[in-house]
């Protein structure tokens, strides 16, 4: 335990300097991350940066320690061509260190489930995207289920390969990549001109949350203090992001068992949640709203009342509309107990945001890691037991009644005052971890700068980077059938894990 | 029961009055630009470097805007000084040819319908089969969004399908990454023809941010011959629905610059 003790100690959003991250010897990081996971700590990421002279690989690792409310950074250096796996102590890393096999044509050493992540074309191998060893379950009457890239419905493409006695699932595997955009290499090789509209399309419908992510981290080396006004506005868009796609999630879970009411309902009033961040930006994703140093567009007073009046009204319309599915058992029968995912699992995998929380996990970048207005305006944390369907639908809406009542108390109190200012050059060898609870969970972005303060490293952590093995093992044992309604109630981001 | 009913006569009627009223947008909503290059004054750099994708093209008495690669971000127009470059609110953005999307403060090219053969096979009843491939899920998202009762893209006639054998055609978003470039192929070939393809936002016209990135394609014209581009990042679903309606020539478009 007192190894932890050597690693630096960050806060969300406040950089370091480069030279304060401690170099670890290989053992010492992996026990300590062993340890600090054991402690319910959880590892946000973990990545590999090449030394100057590309001799070596350094790979970084930033661990969100919810106890003591601290990020702890440290790395360690590989030479030659791999390490040993750190998966079989911790499954966490699983698909980190997947990442930086492929990235950087590093074997993990005893890795159990070494395969591509995202099939990159470059390295040493080419490989066909979708073509791997996937697990097999063998026996006369088992049976292999393949689907996808090109899915039934208007979806991102991901191949899905379940092998099945009859209608039961014994192990889903999900093979994803087919996104892959080269938006990590780009924030570092690419034109700067670009990275705010790399971070607005890491995922389409996280806009607000990746976009926020980047700003907090490029503000923190900056040292520049956003306006108090931007902060709330900022708060309110991405509360508002989290009402559109909870609202949508409730109508497409209810779409999926054939509840149409609620079906129809949430998806005029996802629509209506998304015209609402219109309003701020003239974007119903958010786009052009957050940018470095505060906000693209201000509100003035007509628009707060606007904003308002619509928000209570879609509140109270969505109130009805999800009611009908608490109160119809047909519905409720369907959600009960299907796709279960323990507090263990949970754990063992790092799963985030409602997520975790419908297993119990008390995990909240707002109340865990605060930034911006999160500081001074606390939303209580929603959380469940059972970690099936019904309550990743439930905590939904637990966190659709704060979010609302969040927005409308800040709507009330906006302060008055700028909404952006210039920020300064960027800190020079440094790093910065950025973290915020966007409606799938939270989003990681940690970012190097070399010595002029351009980025050296820019890493991205979806939520759904952790959240989709959630899905795969919500899937054991269940129908097959049961798969929509399983993947729906996760409705986990392609693109933001294929990067 | 009797609350489902309930529920439905709280909820009330949706559908919006679109077409026979046009779409109420958002005030801020940032649609068509229009270009003065007569407003341009010689020498001057305000926009210069302002673009992310290169779509303005300004200098030498020349002012463009390709809107096959405008992400609509406004950062131009917040620049210009000499009103060279506006926004205005209109919806209308699809074009049948990709040429027809660059603007020059001149002539605006409307999307013309679809050949008559092929609106009178689609114009009643199109099936469309969706490709993602490679964006980031906002144009998929504003796809879906017209089959909420809202838009109610049912009663167009006009219907996404599970299988491209079902299939009239291809709606595809996203600059084709490199990894979805052989399914696009496999869903294309697997339609049947004659059959249209739609290319929906920036990145499935140009590669929109991504544009010039090895992993991914520049677009789909490359991969698949193109009938309408329908800009934006991602377009409003209003921009969707009239490209998809001009193309059947069900909506004429009404603009004035
Ligand atoms: S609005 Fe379009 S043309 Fe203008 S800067 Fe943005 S992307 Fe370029």
């Amino acid at each position: 335990m007192t190894s932890i003790l050597q690693w630096a100690v960050a806060r969300n959003g406040t950089p370091l300097a480069r030279s304060d991250i401690p170099l670890l010897d290989g053992e010492t990081f992996r026990d300590s991350i062993v340890d600090a996971v054991a402690d319910d700590g959880k590892v946000a990421a973990l990545f590999g940066h090449r030394t100057e002279g590309d001799a070596s690989v350094d790979l970084y690792a930033v661990l969100a320690c919810r106890d003591a409310a601290v990020l702890r950074v440290a790395r360690t250096r590989v030479n030659g061509t791999g390490f040993p796996s750190l998966t079989p102590r911790c499954t966490q890393v699983h698909l980190f260190e997947r990442e930086i096999a492929e990235g950087f044509d590093l074997i993990p050493e005893g890795h159990p489930w070494l395969k591509p992540v995202r099939f990159l074309r470059t390295g040493s191998s080419a490989p066909l995207i979708g073509v791997t060893n996937y697990y097999r379950v063998e026996g006369e009457e088992v049976h292999e289920v393949a689907v996808g890239p090109v899915h039934a419905g208007v979806i991102e493409p991901g191949h899905f390969r379940f092998q099945c006695h009859g209608e039961q699932v014994f192990h889903l595997e999900i093979s994803l990549g087919y996104q892959h955009r080269g938006v990590e290499r780009a924030i570092v090789s690419g034109l700067p001109l670009r990275a705010i509209h790399y971070m607005e399309t890491l995922a389409g419908d996280t806009t607000i949350g990746h976009a926020t992510a980047y700003c907090q981290a490029l503000e923190g080396l900056c040292g520049c203090a956003v306006p108090a006004r931007a902060q709330i506005l900022r708060g309110i868009a991405l509360e508002l992001e989290r009402l559109a796609n909870h609202t949508g999630d409730l109508g497409a879970l209810a779409g999926d068992v054939g509840f149409l009411p609620t079906a129809s309902y949430c998806g005029r009033l996802r629509g209506d949640f998304l015209n609402m961040t219109a309003i701020l930006c003239g974007n119903r994703f958010g786009r052009g709203l957050i940018r470095p140093g505060g906000v693209g567009y201000d509100l003035d007073a007509k628009s707060v009342s606007d904003l308002r009046d619509r928000l209570a009204l879609a509140l109270r319309d969505v109130g009805n509309a999800v009611q009908l599915l608490w109160n119809s058992p047909s519905v409720m029968s369907r959600f009960s107990e299907t796709g279960r995912v323990s507090l263990e699992t949970c754990r063992q995998l790092g799963m985030v945001g409602p997520a975790a929380r419908a297993s119990g996990m008390e995990a909240d970048v707002r109340q865990d890691f605060p930034s911006g207005i999160f500081r001074f305006a606390q939303i209580p944390v929603s959380t469940g037991a059972e970690g099936d369907v019904f309550e990743r639908a439930h905590i939904r809406w637990m966190e659709i009644q704060r979010s609302g009542e969040f927005i409308l108390e800040q709507l009330k109190m906006l302060a008055e005052g700028s909404i952006r200012v210039d920020p300064a050059s960027v800190a020079g060898d440094s790093l910065v971890v950025s973290l915020v609870e966007a409606w799938r969970g939270a989003v990681c972005h940690v970012g190097l700068t070399d010595s002029a303060g351009r980025w050296s490293a820019y890493k991205v952590v979806d939520p759904s980077f952790f959240n989709w093995t959630g899905l795969a093992m919500a899937l054991r044992n269940q129908q097959i059938s049961d798969f929509p309604l399983c993947n729906k109630s996760f409705n986990l981001s392609y693109c933001g894990h294929d990067l | 029961m009797l609350s489902i009913l309930m529920a439905r006569l709280r909820q009330g009627h949706r559908t919006a009055s679109y077409p026979r009223l046009p779409p109420v947008l958002p005030e801020r909503f940032r649609g068509r630009p229009v270009l003065d290059p007569d407003a341009c004054a010689a020498g001057c750099r305000e926009c210069d470097g302002v673009c992310p994708t290169g779509a303005l093209v300004a200098g030498r008495g020349r002012l463009t805007l390709d809107l096959g690669r405008c992400l609509f971000c406004g950062e131009c127009a917040r620049r210009c000084t000499r009103g060279a470059i506006r926004f205005t609110r209109d919806h209308q953005l699809a074009a049948r040819r990709r040429e027809d999307l660059t603007l020059d403060g001149k002539e605006v090219r409307l999307a013309a319908a679809l050949d008559e053969k092929s609106r009178r096979l689609f114009g009643r009843s199109l099936k469309l089969r969706q490709v993602s491939a490679g964006g980031c899920n906002a144009c998929e998202s504003d796809c879906n969004v017209l089959n909420t009762l809202v838009f109610d893209l049912g009663r167009f006639g006009i219907q996404f399908v599970a299988s491209p054998r079902h299939a009239d055609g291809l709606v595809v978003t996203g600059p084709v990454s490199r990894n979805m470039e052989m399914a696009l192929k496999k869903t294309y070939d697997a339609v049947p023809s004659p059959k249209i393809v739609v290319a929906v936002g920036a990145c499935s016209i140009s590669g929109g941010i991504y544009g010039g990135h090895p992993e991914q394609c520049d677009g789909v014209a490359g991969i698949v011959p193109v009938d309408v581009f329908i800009p934006g990042c991602p377009p409003h679903p209003y921009t969707i629905l009239d490209g998809l309606l001009q193309a059947l020539g069900r909506v004429s478009a009404a603009r004035d610059s």
